[in-house]
C-alpha cells in the first residue's frame, strides 16, 4: 500500500513539472491563436491582398486606407541598413575576442557586451534622438536626423551582441587540429583565421547574423523614437521611414476596440510574428545541422 | 596560442581588427558615459520621491519607480516557479522524445518572438478575454511570458552543471527521485538558477513595448492598490518624457533623471546577477 502510494506521488511530482515546462507550448500556441483570432476580422472584410496596398492612412474622415506596404518596406530598410552596419563590426570583434585577444582582454569582453545587450531599448532610443539623430543631420547636411539610418545604427547596436556572442561560439567550436594543420603548412596566424577558422565556423556565423536580424525586425522603441515614423514607400536611408512594431506601438493605444485600424494592427502583428518565426526556424536549423564534431 | 603578425600587412590586419573591436567598447562606454553625465545633475531626494508635475517636466519620479517595482515583483512571482519547475523537468526527467523536442521548440519560438507582438497577445489575451483590464496582473502576465524562455535556460545550464555523482549517491541510499533533485540538487543549483532569472528580470524591468499595450499609464494621481489597477512605469515615463511632450528639451534633465535610474535599475540586477554567480562559483567547487 505504502509503495503504491510513493509510486503514485512520484508520477505526481513528475507530471506536475512536466506541466510547467509544457506552458512553453502553451503559450506559443495561444499567441498564435489570439493573433490569429483578432486579425481575421479584417482579413475578412478587406482580403488578404489589402496587406500589400501602397497607403497606410488608418485616420481619416473619408477614406481609410490600410495598405501595410510602406510599414513593411520601412521595416526592411531599416534591417538591411542595420544588417550592414552590424555584420562587420559583429563577425570582425568575434574573430577578435575569440581568436586575438589575450586572456585577460577577453574577461573584460564578457561584461562589456552583457551591457551592451542590457541596455533597454527605450534609453537607446533616447540616446538616439538627443546624440545620434543631431550627428546624422548634421553630417549629412539634412533638415532632420529623424530617419532610417539614425534607426538603422540604434538597431546595429542591438544586433550586435547576439552576432558576437554567437558567432564566438561558433568559431571558438573549430577543432583545435584544423588551425594545426594550418600552422603546420606554414600559414601565418591571419591566413589561419581568414582562411581556415572562419570558413569551418561559417553556418554558425550565418546563423548568428540572422538571429542578430531576426531581434532587429522585432525592435520598436528605439525605432519608434528616432525614425520620423513617416508612411512612405522609400529606399533612402535619409528619408523619414516607419516600421511595422512602430506602427503597432504607437497607434494600439489611441484605436477604438473592435474598429477595422484595431484588427488591422493584429494583422501586422501576425507578419511580425511569421517573420521571425521563420528567421528563427532556419538559424536554428542551421546552426543545429552544421554543428561541427 | 600566440604567434607574432609576420609582416606589415598582417600587422595593418591585426591592429584594423582590434581598431573595430574597440570601436563598440568606446560607443558602449560614451552611451553609458552620456546617461551618466546627463542625468546625475537631476537626481536628488525630491527627484526620487516627489511625483511629477507639469506633464512631467517638473518634479520627481516616485510612482514611476513603484510602478517598475510592483511589475517586476509580478513578473517575477509568475516566471520564477515556472520557469525553474520547467528546467527541473527538462534537466532531471525529460526523455529524448517528441515531447521534449516539442517543449524545445517551443521556448526558442517563445524567445524569439518580438515584444510587440507579445503585447498585442497580452492585450488579446490578458487585458480583452480575460478581462483583467490594463493592469499590474495583465502587464505582469505578459512580462513573465517574455522572460520564461531566459529563466528556463539559464536554470536548465545550472542544473545540469551539477555532477551527476550528487545523484547517484543519493539514489545509491534509496531516496526517491524527487528527494534526491530537494536535497542533493536543488541546493547546489538554485544560485545558478537565480543568476539566470535576475538576468531575464533586468530585461522586463527595461521593456517598454509589452507594457505600453498591457498596463502603463503616463500619469497616475495615487498609487496602485490593487494588481487590477494600472500603473506608471520607468521605461515607458521615459518614452513619453522623450517624445510626447510639447516642448522636449526643456525636460531634458528630466529624461536625462529617468535614463540614469531606469539604466542603474537594469545595470544593477546584471552586476548582482554576476556577483552572485562568482561568489557561488568560488564556494562550490567540484
Amino acid at each position: 500500500m505504502a509503495q503504491a502510494s510513493q509510486y503514485w506521488k512520484a508520477r505526481l511530482i513528475r507530471y506536475l513539472f512536466m506541466a510547467a515546462a509544457a506552458t512553453s507550448i502553451l503559450i506559443v500556441v495561444l499567441v498564435f491563436l489570439f493573433l490569429g483570432r483578432e486579425s481575421v476580422p479584417f482579413i475578412a472584410k478587406h482580403g488578404l491582398g489589402a496587406i500589400f496596398g501602397g497607403q497606410w492612412q488608418p485616420v481619416s474622415f473619408e477614406n481609410e486606407q490600410f495598405g501595410m506596404l510602406p510599414l513593411i518596406t520601412g521595416s526592411i530598410l531599416v534591417t538591411l541598413l542595420a544588417t550592414v552596419l552590424a555584420v562587420p563590426f559583429g563577425i570582425v570583434a568575434a574573430i577578435y575576442i575569440a581568436e586575438m585577444a589575450s586572456a585577460a582582454e577577453r574577461e573584460i569582453w564578457k561584461p562589456v557586451i552583457e551591457l551592451l545587450a542590457g541596455i533597454p531599448s527605450v534609453v537607446l532610443g533616447f540616446f538616439g534622438l538627443v546624440v545620434v539623430a543631431p550627428l546624422v543631420k548634421e553630417v549629412f547636411g539634412l533638415t532632420s536626423g529623424l530617419n532610417a539610418f539614425t534607426g538603422a545604427v540604434l538597431l546595429a547596436l542591438m544586433a550586435i551582441p547576439t552576432i558576437i556572442t554567437i558567432s564566438e561560439d561558433a568559431i571558438r567550436n573549430v577543432p583545435q587540429s584544423y588551425k594545426e594543420a594550418s600552422f603546420s603548412l606554414g600559414a601565418s596566424k591571419l591566413q589561419t583565421i581568414w582562411k581556415v577558422t572562419v570558413p569551418a565556423a561559417l553556418s554558425g556565423i550565418v546563423a548568428a547574423v540572422m538571429l542578430g536580424v531576426g531581434r532587429v525586425v522585432g525592435e520598436t522603441m528605439a525605432v519608434m523614437m528616432v525614425t520620423g515614423n513617416a508612411a512612405v514607400i522609400t529606399f533612402s536611408p535619409t528619408e523619414s521611414v516607419r516600421t511595422m512594431t512602430a506602427t503597432v506601438a504607437a497607434e494600439m493605444g489611441e484605436v477604438p476596440f473592435g474598429s477595422d485600424h484595431y484588427h488591422a494592427l493584429f494583422v501586422i502583428g501576425v507578419v511580425l510574428l511569421l517573420m521571425t518565426f521563420g528567421l528563427n526556424m532556419v538559424a536554428q536549423r542551421v546552426l543545429r545541422k552544421y554543428r561541427i564534431g | 596560442m600566440s604567434m607574432r603578425p609576420r609582416n606589415l600587412g598582417e600587422r595593418m590586419v591585426y591592429f584594423a581588427m582590434m581598431g573595430i573591436t574597440y570601436a563598440i567598447l568606446l560607443v558602449v562606454v560614451y552611451i553609458i558615459a552620456d546617461v551618466v553625465i546627463g542625468g546625475i545633475g537631476t537626481i536628488s531626494w525630491e527627484f526620487l520621491t516627489g511625483s511629477p508635475r507639469k506633464s512631467g517636466e517638473e518634479g520627481g519620479i516616485w510612482p514611476v519607480i513603484v510602478g517598475t517595482f510592483y511589475l517586476v515583483i509580478g513578473t517575477l512571482a509568475v516566471a520564477l516557479p515556472l520557469g525553474m519547475s520547467g528546467a527541473i523537468y527538462l534537466s532531471e526527467y525529460a526523455r529524448q522524445g517528441r515531447m521534449t523536442r516539442l517543449i524545445r521548440l517551443a521556448i526558442v519560438t517563445l524567445a524569439g518572438i518580438p515584444s510587440v507582438v507579445l503585447g498585442l497577445f497580452g492585450l488579446g489575451l490578458f487585458v480583452i478575454f480575460l478581462g483583467f483590464g490594463a493592469s499590474i496582473l495583465s502587464g505582469s502576465l505578459t512580462l513573465a511570458c517574455m522572460i520564461l524562455p531566459t529563466i528556463i535556460v539559464a536554470s536548465e545550464e545550472s542544473l545540469r552543471s551539477i555532477p551527476q555523482s550528487f545523484r547517484e549517491g543519493s539514489l545509491a541510499l534509496g531516496a526517491t527521485k524527487w528527494e534526491t533533485i530537494r536535497r542533493n540538487v536543488l541546493p547546489y543549483a538554485i544560485p545558478g538558477m537565480l543568476t539566470g532569472s535576475i538576468l531575464g528580470v533586468g530585461r522586463a524591468a527595461g521593456e517598454t513595448a509589452p507594457i505600453l499595450l498591457t498596463v502603463a499609464a503616463f500619469f497616475l494621481p495615487s498609487l496602485p492598490t490593487s494588481i487590477y489597477d494600472q500603473c506608471m512605469a520607468l521605461p515607458y515615463h521615459l518614452y513619453i518624457l522623450a517624445t510626447q511632450l510639447p516642448d522636449m528639451t526643456k525636460a531634458r534633465p528630466m529624461q536625462y533623471g529617468t535614463a540614469l535610474v531606469l539604466i542603474s535599475v537594469v545595470l544593477g540586477f546584471n552586476i548582482a546577477a554576476i556577483v552572485i554567480r562568482s561568489y557561488f562559483r568560488r564556494k562550490y567547487r567540484w
